[in-house]
């Protein structure tokens, strides 16, 4: 836990973990009002350090090493999971994850990117990033929900497909491209929703929802602060500006028309409560399930269609 | 005329005519021989020596493929809104306005219809000279008021990419132009109308990544690059040096995600062939 505190946490945690102490002579009525004292203190600064986040420090918080990963999610929100492994064609790829299972009493596919905790488990997830095979392997479930008229749900967290040899020999843009058209015309409900890094097509290659909603504390974009900052700053060192520029996070997007809705995070981040912010998705997700179920097959392609065309700026 | 590079220190004395005014020879990119001009423009563009293709833009494009006079241009000066207000080292807006300046285009891609050997089409060409031929807004939106077209009108589409991926500066509106251009795409396939994709030199990232490679049939020009994640980047990655041809057209096509590469010089008559084929 000690080597995955932030810059911007550091104040609080260790005025928590002081209280934590002091709570040990609880018996004691003087340190009673003063433990008081630092809890207020303590949630003062929590808000003001929370209501001030930059960009950047949105990011971080995004890539925080404790939040909750899809398989996380999966078995705080439901049932009976049954993961589904392979792509039928090459390979199964552990970045990304899916299979069947029951949220309350809807049965839904769920999919997701998978990060790893830790070096090994990184090593096995590919980090989050998925190859061809994984988009492939989406690509198959979501048929499968279509098929037995079950309702999708994603959940995105990637730094993005992984720009590897092999990747680019077996078509990741192709793979990726495919998603995007055959998420388009699936007859059954969409519901997206970025759970850590949206980063660019990796991240919209299971992207593409009747409704799409951002943890509080995520991003989605085109690009990685970091990618952006060496390619149009030619240096590495910008990312804070690149970040700012970007406009990525989940305030932003609901800004720009992009997302539907911004999923409230417990205040610290969603690491600092896996359960408190796994309720609150699945409260999200069984709403919209509810939603969409009423919709026929034909309206939710027509309504992926004009989700999709209103978006962008230009002037005629 | 921006798209060569001119390249008068490398022209050896014996192939300057004096009567020829400066910056009418140039240098081929792939095997030096030196060209004139008029020559070059004769043969597609294409390196008489080397069948080199030079890079060539929309204009060259619509020149080479269309019945004189039949191609109607739409939505000529549409041009981004700069959603971010973005900066960077520059403002880009101003980034915008100087590249409209210097190329006289007003984004990355041209539409419209025109007749090829008398058969209609709607027609999307970019152009790598605006700003790497990077789709944002405009490039989104212009593509899929291109396929509207096709669906509306029953005619074949035929997209030429020439990208370097999705811009940048219009951060998630210029990824969401990925799901508005493969979503328009999935109701022009429901129509069953035909789509031809053609890839030029280079196609990356989210151009690649959506429909550039959504065509029913996708060809692409000789010796282009095409991929999603760009050679620096993977060579990064992997730590490596990345294996001669890779993510060339003849590579791409090698491992199936391309139906043929067409020459230039046959382009026409192998778009031609291909509609009726399926008409
Ligand atoms: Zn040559």
């Amino acid at each position: 836990m000690a080597n995955n505190i932030l810059d911007f946490e550091k104040p609080i945690i260790e005025l928590e973990k002081k209280i934590e102490e002091m709570r040990k002579y609880e018996d004691n009525l003087d340190i009673n009002d003063e433990i008081k004292n630092l809890e207020e203190k303590v949630t003062k600064l929590k808000n003001s350090v929370y209501e001030n986040l930059t960009r950047w420090q949105r990011v971080q918080l995004a890539r925080h090493p404790e939040r909750p990963y899809t398989l996380d999610y999966i078995y705080m929100m439901t049932d009976e999971f049954i993961e589904l492994h392979g792509d039928r064609y090459y390979k199964d790829d552990k970045a990304i994850v899916g299979g069947f299972t029951k949220m309350d009493d809807e049965k839904v596919m769920i999919i997701g990117h998978q990060k790893g905790r830790d070096t090994k488990s990184n090593l096995y997830r590919n980090f989050g990033m998925p190859n061809p095979e994984g988009y492939r392997k989406a690509l198959r479930l979501m048929k499968l929900a279509e098929k037995f008229n079950k309702p999708v749900i994603t959940l995105l967290d990637t730094p993005g497909a992984f720009p590897g040899l092999e990747a680019e020999e077996n078509g990741q843009a192709e793979a990726i491209a495919r998603n995007l058209f055959e998420m388009a015309r699936l007859q059954v409900p969409i519901i997206v929703v970025v759970i850590g890094e949206g980063a660019s097509g990796g991240a919209l290659g299971i992207g593409v929802g009747n409704t799409v909603m951002m943890l509080q504390n995520t991003w989605y974009s085109v690009i990685s602060p970091e990618s952006c900052s060496s390619i149009l700053w030619r240096s590495w060192d910008y990312k804070e500006q690149a970040a700012e520029a970007l406009k990525l996070t989940a305030p932003d997007l609901l800004e720009q028309g992009i997302i539907d809705k911004i999923i409230p995070e417990p205040i610290g981040g969603a690491h600092r409560d896996h359960k408190k912010i796994a309720a609150a998705l699945k409260t999200e997700l069984l709403a919209e399930i509810a939603v969409l179920k009423k919709m026929k097959p034909e309206k939710l392609v027509q309504h992926r269609l004009e989700k999709f065309g209103k978006m962008g700026i230009y002037n005629e | 005329m921006g798209w060569f590079k001119r390249s008068k220190q490398n022209i050896s004395p014996d192939s300057i005519k004096t009567d020829i005014p400066d910056g009418q020879w140039i240098k081929c990119n792939s095997c030096g021989e030196i060209i004139h001009i008029k020559q070059l423009e004769l043969n597609h563009w294409v390196c008489l020596k080397c069948d080199y293709h030079f890079r060539i833009g929309s204009e060259e494009y619509i020149a080479l493929l269309f019945d004189k006079g039949s191609f109607k241009e739409y939505d000529k000066k549409m041009k981004s809104g700069d959603p971010l207000e973005f900066t960077d080292t520059k403002k880009y807006n101003d980034r915008i306005n100087a590249t409209i300046k210097k190329t006289g285009l007003y984004d990355a891609v041209r539409t419209g219809i025109g007749k090829i050997n008398d058969i209609k089409v709607s027609f999307a060409c970019m152009d790598f000279k605006f700003i790497g031929g990077s789709m944002g807004s405009v490039v989104g939106e212009k593509i899929a008021r291109a396929i509207d077209r096709a669906y509306e009108q029953k005619i074949p589409l035929i997209i030429i990419s020439q990208s370097g991926g999705a811009r940048m500066m219009e951060g998630a509106f210029s990824l969401m132009q990925m799901a508005k251009t493969s979503t328009r795409l999935a109701r022009l396939d429901e129509a069953k109308i035909p789509y031809i994709s053609i890839m030029t030199d280079p196609t990356t990232g989210g151009t690649t990544a959506s429909y550039a490679m959504l065509g029913d049939f996708n060809l692409a020009e000789p010796k282009a690059l095409i991929g999603f994640a760009g050679p620096r980047v993977i060579k990064q990655t992997i730590g490596k040096d990345l294996p001669e041809g890779f993510q060339k057209s003849e590579f791409v096509e090698e491992h199936g995600f391309i139906d043929f590469i067409v020459h230039r010089k046959e382009l026409k008559q192998k778009l031609t062939k291909l509609i009726d084929l399926v008409s």
